[in-house]
């Protein structure tokens, strides 16, 4: 196969926007287009050298793959420069605040990423004789106490691979301590304000979802909620702090009613980094709640993951957990428990969630952020993160409507609402319009218990003057969306690409390359989308 | 605190900002009871870098790299040489601490790379489409169990007795829940598949067939006739790809008529690293590309005409659909899936078949100098770099006798089975590119020396 495409990117195909500058390649000085590797490689070129070929044909019979796969390859240089170019079209933390509510988007230290890295971290493989492997079976160990210690919970199941892998593992241990009880309860109680991923969990496992109604106040209403529990409720998903930014005042009078009605609390603890050192989750009457350690501990996101979703759980589910885990014996030396030991020391556990061990390449990360904060530190984390988010409420609330900003405090996120914006202004010009000034923008249309919702979490790790600028930069782009400035219906202007059309991504899915139809040199208007 | 920018200066002034008189203030709706009045006792306070990295330090000398002498383990994790570039690139602050790609206009750089990767694994795999990756490869597996439970409206999966045993797992811990029914037992020690066995019991209660390719004993074979024999009950194949690598080398599952094919990326750019963060891949025909699990990006155009890119088909997921959801996942494995992507775009189709062809003949060689070994003999009739060796004890103790010589020589299957005497002496190895002649020769010779 030829190169898919020997011109490589052509400017015709960036023509045709109303603010394109005139220059022959598209670019604009060190905002650069970069084509699809599919459209600069080709599978001759390679970035790998190998000491050796092997002259013959695989002894494979007719399993050998004959067909053309379809793979470009790039030399080292082109591929660096790829990559390099791709990585200038995104917007990060390391670049700016990345004020994303209930994401918790903080800075990611770099010694974590240096530990992660040690060879004897990073290049040990998951089934390896334990006793090769003792140092990661500590530090896996370690975590462990660290995360029981602050949550003020029993024990902990540290193999989910993320979030709502988490929440599967704490509703798994419901499901079967209710069946080692005999008890069929089939319904879990999860309020709207909650994240999608915990309904999803829920049917995922196979129970039913019902609503638990707020109060005007933001919060899970008790009253209606103890109304609603009986002998077919497995137990409670609520947020705490919840997606409102708020402290659920009623936590533990809740659990109390849950428990005596025969439920369970799973707490989700996305937004533990709010309390953190300040407040323990056990002290609540929770029965299981996950951690993600890449948002409280600061493990990177990744533009998407991988995340790592520990749950900590009461006494009354740790029995329940899932193996394998890694236990210390009083010789001071570490085993895994596995599906062999399982049946003497870990008889009620509910089975293995995922191939391995959980994610060692963030529990080395999470663990040297604990250790570099302390419990000092990690409670300074939690005032500051608070302090910053009801610094931006009171900053911007005479500006915008902060629909529970009477009722109190807010936890570690600011919520606001569209209301008071001029006719044909929302939310989604607030965002855009926020990114032509530097930022990405906050969690919009997210709780869905309020109008056009705006979610800002600043996190602990900005500085006063980068919140300063920011508040006044929103309150701007707010004004200008109460005033109905017309060029905030078409922002952003000045980032990589203007408003997508997600309408036309959907109805016609192109979710892989192919060749053009065209030939090259031929572009034609279609091949912009491919349709 | 060195991540922590306020000082109390500006504490003092956002509090007058806000009107608290102190910090606790802001805490007013935590019933005083469970409020901490310190730092929790029992735990260390703060520590500097160099502290840190001391501690983390010596932890991870306590374990025996991989790299640090000879090495031969596979089953479900490879290790390959990741070039520099790879772990430079993703190290990028742009790719490393950006979030998913919720606003498309400033996410191009990760929303591109994932329509590369996407196409990558798609070709791979000889499918039509892919998402944008899953946890690792046994939650993938149950996640296409779960689907074509959802496109047949069938609740009886066949498991491959090849398939990984804690792939195997996964899938019993959440059938154990969800009411579906697996029909699944430990494999035999013979040199072929079951898959004829499993074609002959495809019927119009099954909602899928899961085999894996090469499964958990190295073993390959054409799954056409499976595939057509899924297809005449009503009921889909699903393949399982733990080492991607060997698709340099042999067929896709696609080509061999597969419907959904899922795998374990893990051996390409992503390290050992104890078993995770991995990733998991998924890809099937573009028919059943509403009822996939996961994010997918999709090519569009913007407001001026430029091709971009965005997350679509969301409304399958979790934060739209809530509990009608096609998952419960959202977090994926964005920077896994860049880093085989990276790997993917260094090798080219040219290096990823010179890599596969390397590791084929390199465990052809490595077989035979094995089987030399008295006593021992290979399984296997075919395999890609991965081979079943069948020794005169059992192989659990010699797996540590062997590594008190400082060779870790494989998984041994009662690792893998517990308490299943009938495969009690098999051993697993994988040689990779990584593996050398001398590594090869001193496992033979330790291994001739603990058996003897």
């Amino acid at each position: 196969m030829t190169a898919l495409n020997a011109s490589g990117w052509r400017p015709e195909m960036n023509a045709g926007g109303a603010d394109d500058s005139a220059t022959f390649t598209g670019n604009r000085a060190l905002m650069l287009e970069e084509p699809l590797i599919f459209e600069i490689g080709s599978t001759e070129t390679t970035g790998v050298d190998f000491d050796s070929v092997v002259i013959g044909r695989p002894q494979v019979g007719n399993l050998y793959r004959d067909d053309p796969i379809g793979l470009p390859g790039l030399s080292e240089g082109e591929t660096v420069r790829h990559y390099t170019r791709l990585s200038r079209q995104n917007y990060a933390i390391d670049l700016g605040l990345f004020p994303l509510g209930s994401c918790t988007m903080k800075h990611n230290p770099r010694l974590n990423e240096k530990v992660a890295r040690m060879p004897g971290f990073a290049d040990i493989h998951p089934l390896q004789p334990q006793e090769t492997v003792q140092g990661a079976l500590a530090v896996i160990n370690e975590l462990a106490i660290w995360l029981i210690k602050l949550t003020g919970m029993h024990g902990v199941a540290m193999t989910p691979k993320a979030g709502a892998h988490g929440e599967l593992c704490g509703i798994l241990c419901i499901k079967a301590a209710l069946e080692a009880r005999g008890e069929d309860r089939r319904v879990l109680l999860v309020p709207e304000s909650a994240h999608g991923t915990n309904p999803a969990t829920a049917a995922f496992a196979g129970f039913r979802v019902e609503d638990i109604p707020a109060t005007p106040e933001g919060r899970v209403d008790l009253e209606a909620l103890k109304a609603r529990l009986g002998p077919d409720v497995a137990g409670v998903m609520i947020t705490n702090p919840n997606t409102c930014g708020l402290f659920e005042r009623d936590m533990k009078a809740i659990s109390d009613a849950v428990h005596a009605a025969g439920g369970y609390v799973y707490c989700d603890g996305a937004n533990f980094n709010a309390i953190v050192g300040k407040v323990r989750p056990g002290d609540l009457g929770v029965d299981a709640m996950h951690i993600n350690l890449h948002k409280t501990f600061s493990t990177p996101h990744g533009g998407g993951g991988p995340g790592s979703g520990p749950v900590v759980l009461s006494e009354a589910l740790a029995p329940f957990g899932p193996i394998p885990y890694a236990a210390r014996y009083a010789d001071g030396s570490f085993k895994l428990v596995e599906e062999e030991s399982a049946g003497a020391e870990h008889p009620d556990t509910f089975g293995r969630m995922t191939a391995f061990h959980g994610q060692m390449g963030m529990f080395t990360r999470a663990l040297t952020y604990m250790l570099s904060h302390g419990a000092d530190g990690l409670k300074q984390v939690a005032e500051d993160a608070v302090l910053n988010a009801n610094y931006i409420l009171r900053s911007l609330d005479d500006v915008l409507e902060a629909p529970f900003g009477g009722s109190g405090p807010c936890m570690h996120e600011a919520l606001f609402t569209d209301n008071g914006l001029a006719e044909g202004f929302s939310t989604l010009d607030i965002a855009k319009g926020i990114i032509d000034e530097g930022y990405h923008p906050m969690t919009v249309y997210f709780p869905l218990v309020v109008h056009g919702a705006m979610l800002i979490e600043p996190t602990e790790t900005e500085s006063k003057a980068v919140l300063d600028q920011f508040i006044g930069a929103l309150r701007s782009v707010a004004l200008r969306a109460k005033q109905g400035d017309p060029a905030l219906k078409s922002a952003p202007h000045f980032a990589p690409r203007a408003r997508l059309d997600e309408t036309r991504a959907a109805r016609n899915p192109i979710l892989s390359w192919s060749e053009p139809a065209v030939a090259p040199g031929e572009p034609s208007l279609s091949e912009l989308g491919g349709s | 605190m060195r991540y922590l920018p306020l000082i109390a200066d500006d504490r003092s002034a956002m509090l007058a900002t806000i009107g608290a008189a102190t910090i606790d203030d802001l805490f007013v709706d935590v019933p005083a009871e469970a409020r901490l009045d310190g730092p929790i006792a029992d735990l260390p306070a703060h520590a500097s870098e160099l502290a840190v990295e001391r501690h983390m330090g010596a932890l991870a000398r306590r374990n025996r790299a991989a790299g640090d002498g000879p090495f031969f383990l596979g089953a479900g994790a490879y290790r390959h040489h990741v070039p520099a570039s790879v772990d430079h690139l993703i190290q990028r602050g742009e790719f490393l601490t950006a979030y998913t790609p919720y606003q498309p206009e400033i996410a191009q750089g990760t929303l591109q790379m994932l329509f590369e990767f996407q196409t990558q694994v798609a070709r791979l795999f000889g499918t039509d489409v892919a998402n944008a990756s899953m946890y690792d490869g046994s939650t993938a597996c149950w996640e296409a169990i779960v689907m074509a439970r959802r496109i047949t409206r069938r609740g009886k999966a066949l498991l491959s007795t090849g398939l990984h045993p804690h792939y195997r797992s996964v899938a019993r811990t959440m059938a154990k829940y969800t009411g579906d029914t697996l029909v699944d037992a430990d494999p035999e020690l013979v040199p072929g598949t079951d898959w004829a066995d499993l074609a002959a019991a495809v019927d119009k209660d099954v909602s899928c067939v899961v085999v894996q390719y090469p499964d958990i004993l190295g073993r390959i074979d054409d799954m056409s006739a499976l595939a057509s024999a899924c297809q005449a009950a009503g009921a889909l194949l699903i393949a399982v790809v733990t080492e991607p690598v060997a698709l340099g080398v042999i067929k896709s599952p696609g080509e061999m008529g597969a419907d959904i094919v899922v795998g374990e990326g893990q051996s390409i750019g992503v390290g050992l690293q104890f078993g995770g963060p991995y990733v998991g891949l998924f890809a099937c025909k573009a028919k059943y590309v509403r009822q996939m699990p996961g994010r997918l990006c999709g090519e569009t155009v913007d407001a001026n005409g430029k091709r971009g890119f965005v997350l679509t088909l969301s409304t399958r997921e979790q934060h739209i659909r809530r509990e009608k959801a096609t998952s419960n996942i959202c977090t994926n494995s964005g920077l896994c899936a860049l880093a085989f992507s990276i790997h993917m775009t260094l090798l080219g189709e040219a290096g990823l078949r010179g890599l596969a062809s390397i590791n084929h003949a390199g465990a052809h060689v490595a077989a035979s100098r094995l089987a030399d070994v008295p006593g021992v003999s290979v399984l296997n009739n075919g395999y890609f770099n991965e081979f079943t060796l069948l020794l005169p004890r059992e192989a659990r103790p010699v797996v540590h006798e062997l590594a008190e010589r400082d060779i870790l020589g494989g998984v041994s299957l009662g690792r893998l089975y517990p308490g299943n005497a009938a495969l009690a002496n098999g051993l697993v190895v994988a040689v990779t590119e990584t593996t050398t002649e001398a590594d090869v020769a001193a496992f033979a010779a330790a291994l001739k020396e603990v058996l003897a």
